[in-house]
């Protein structure tokens, strides 16, 4: 009996250390990246192409995950490339959920014909394929780093605004909020005071999650030529170039596919530990 | 002023039928209550008893506005509050409250005690709020510690006693409870029930008291409206309605229910 309520308190713990560690890495990683990178990220030798991990035969030291087949050095290149995905991860994620997560309120709670309007232009969002949607904005917003933004707050809001929709609705169900009413608060001041703190851990899971979201997103982009100019190094990008060399230089694939693996991964179980730990029952 | 707190007069609630509604066009509605005309007087305490779905709810809803009459008269200490919007009911709203059924429900799960009974004595702008809290807690036989709690953290009876301090922390005219204890066991019930009692006492409060429960109603309320479909078939104090009810309902009522008194039951 003790033993498992104790591994059940835990693990929730665990996750959170364990993400967030990675994540905190992450960020020291992009802001510190032009001081702890040991080689400018876009200088290319032909004379060190290819060079392998430290680990491996014939590699080179000073390139300690080794070099792509232009000689540009992979650490640097995965650490400058941190820097974007976090700011993707970050801006997006967080206007995604501030522009979802309202109009879903606005629909749950309000309910009307702002909810009949919402509800209808997520019917019509559901329609379009995400990848091909994106794709279609950016070519007609033109890549770069607030197009890659946009087009991920314009496919992704609905995630949002329809989970916490349904969540406001069950939520203004609750006879808090009627109670709420009986002592005189506004419907805003219900809207904001009451129904949002119990959607809040709903909407910190979905923003993780999101922010990985918006990570993979910004790597399909960089990885059909769509991202960011092509001088500025990207997980993407990186994962593209080195699917062309993957039989010579496996190193250049799996590093920042890894680093894409771990980012993701972590937003979603940081998602998932901040949930238990945003709630006043399991905390 | 008069000793009345409430005159009803003709109120006439309805629903959109759903069940009903055509493909296109709007539901038609099912009249819920069907023009009810009863008073409440100062000091009251007003039972309100009738089958399941014969609308006692909705009429307890109606007279502290969580919902709007579609028409008839509310006549609250003088004033008309049928149909005021949110804003003209905001400031009379603490001198009608209620309890509700589901403590758990009905109290913010994210809110500590404290927070909960001080959050309608700031929108109505009380002073000197932390005693306010205090007292409230202590009126109901909750410690003062309590106001630390989470919801969670409280057994059944205790979540309605805070459910109950909240309404009397406002010290409002006119109580609606409605099955308060229905979703309480025994022992917490019957504590409940003193507590109410012994504050309708202290307080002087009116009180709307929903049940189905007749034995619990007799023993707190001194007039009951007996509801059936919608219309009230009988509006009589206790003692008269116990010892010789008037309507072929009531009397069906009176026949289903157990007596809580043993005397009568071996008569
Ligand atoms: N929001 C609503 N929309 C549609 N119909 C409703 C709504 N609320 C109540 N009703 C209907 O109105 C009728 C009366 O409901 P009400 O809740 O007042 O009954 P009640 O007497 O309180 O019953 P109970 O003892 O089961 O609580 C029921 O037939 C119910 O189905
Ligand atoms: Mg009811």
């Amino acid at each position: 009996m003790h033993d498992a309520r104790g591994q059940i308190r835990r693990l929730p713990g665990l996750r959170l250390w364990l993400s967030g560690g990675w994540l905190l890495l992450l960020v020291l990683a992009a802001v510190f990246a032009p001081m702890i990178s040991p080689h400018d990220p876009l200088e290319q030798d032909l004379f060190a192409a290819r060079l392998p991990p430290f680990w491996q035969q014939g590699a080179d030291p000073a390139y300690l995950l080794g070099t792509d087949s232009l000689g540009r050095d992979l650490l640097s290149r995965m650490l400058y490339g941190a820097r974007l995905a976090l700011t993707v991860a970050l801006v997006a994620g967080t206007l995604t959920c501030l522009v979802g997560a309202t109009l879903g309120l606005i629909a749950g709670y309000f309910r009307g014909w702002a909810d009949l309007v919402i509800s209808r232009l997520v019917d019509i969002w559901m329609a379009f394929p995400p990848v091909l949607f994106a794709i279609l904005l950016i070519a007609v917003l033109g890549t770069g780093l607030t197009s890659i933004i946009v087009a991920i707050v314009v496919i992704d809001w609905t995630r949002f605004s329809r989970v916490v929709r349904a969540e406001a609705m069950s939520q203004g169900a609750m006879d808090y909020v009627a109670s709420a009413q009986v002592a005189g608060r506004s419907r805003l001041g219900i809207a904001l005071a009451e129904i949002l703190p119990n959607v809040l851990p709903t909407i910190v899971a979905l923003l993780t999650l999101e922010m990985g979201i918006a990570v993979i997103v910004e790597a399909i982009l960089s990885f059909v030529n769509l991202s960011i100019s092509t001088d500025q190094p990207t997980w993407g990008g990186m994962i593209a170039e080195g699917r062309t060399s993957i039989y010579q230089a496996w190193w250049v694939l799996v590093f920042p596919l890894v680093a894409l693996f771990l980012t993701v991964l972590s937003f979603s179980q940081l998602g998932e530990g901040l949930k238990d730990y945003f709630d006043p029952v399991l905390r | 002023m008069s000793d009345l707190i409430y005159r009803v007069k003709d109120l006439k609630v309805s629903f959109p039928d759903l069940a009903h509604k055509p493909l296109f066009g709007a539901a038609p509605r099912t009249s819920v209550l069907k023009g009810l005309t009863f008073d409440v007087a100062r000091g009251d305490v007003l039972g309100i008893v009738g089958g399941s779905g014969s609308g006692k709810s909705t009429l307890g809803r109606a007279m502290i506005r969580l919902l709007r009459p579609d028409s008839g008269s509310i006549l609250f200490e003088g004033t008309e509050i049928a149909q005021l919007g949110e804003d003209d009911l905001r400031p009379l709203r603490k001198r009608f409250q209620m309890i509700f059924q589901d403590p758990m429900s009905s109290l913010n799960p994210r809110r500590r005690v404290g927070g909960i009974i001080a959050g309608p004595l700031r929108l109505q702008g009380f002073d000197d709020i932390p005693r306010r809290v205090d007292d409230a807690l202590e009126m109901v036989g909750l410690p003062k510690s309590f106001s630390e709690r989470y919801p969670h953290e409280l057994s059944g009876g205790q979540r309605q006693r805070v459910g109950i301090a909240r309404a009397i922390a406002l010290k409002p005219d006119f109580i609606l409870a409605d099955e308060i204890v229905s979703g309480l066991d025994v022992s917490s019930q019957a504590q409940v029930l003193n507590l109410l009692e012994q504050l309708v006492r202290d307080l002087g409060l009116t009180l709307a008291f929903v049940s189905h429960d007749l034995s619990v109603i007799r023993r707190l309320c001194s007039r009951i409206l007996v509801m059936h479909h919608g219309e009230i078939v009988e509006n009589a104090a206790t003692a008269d309605l116990f010892a010789n009810p008037q309507a072929e309902y009531t009397r069906t009522l009176l026949d289903a229910i157990p007596l809580p008194d043993p005397d009568q039951v071996w008569a």
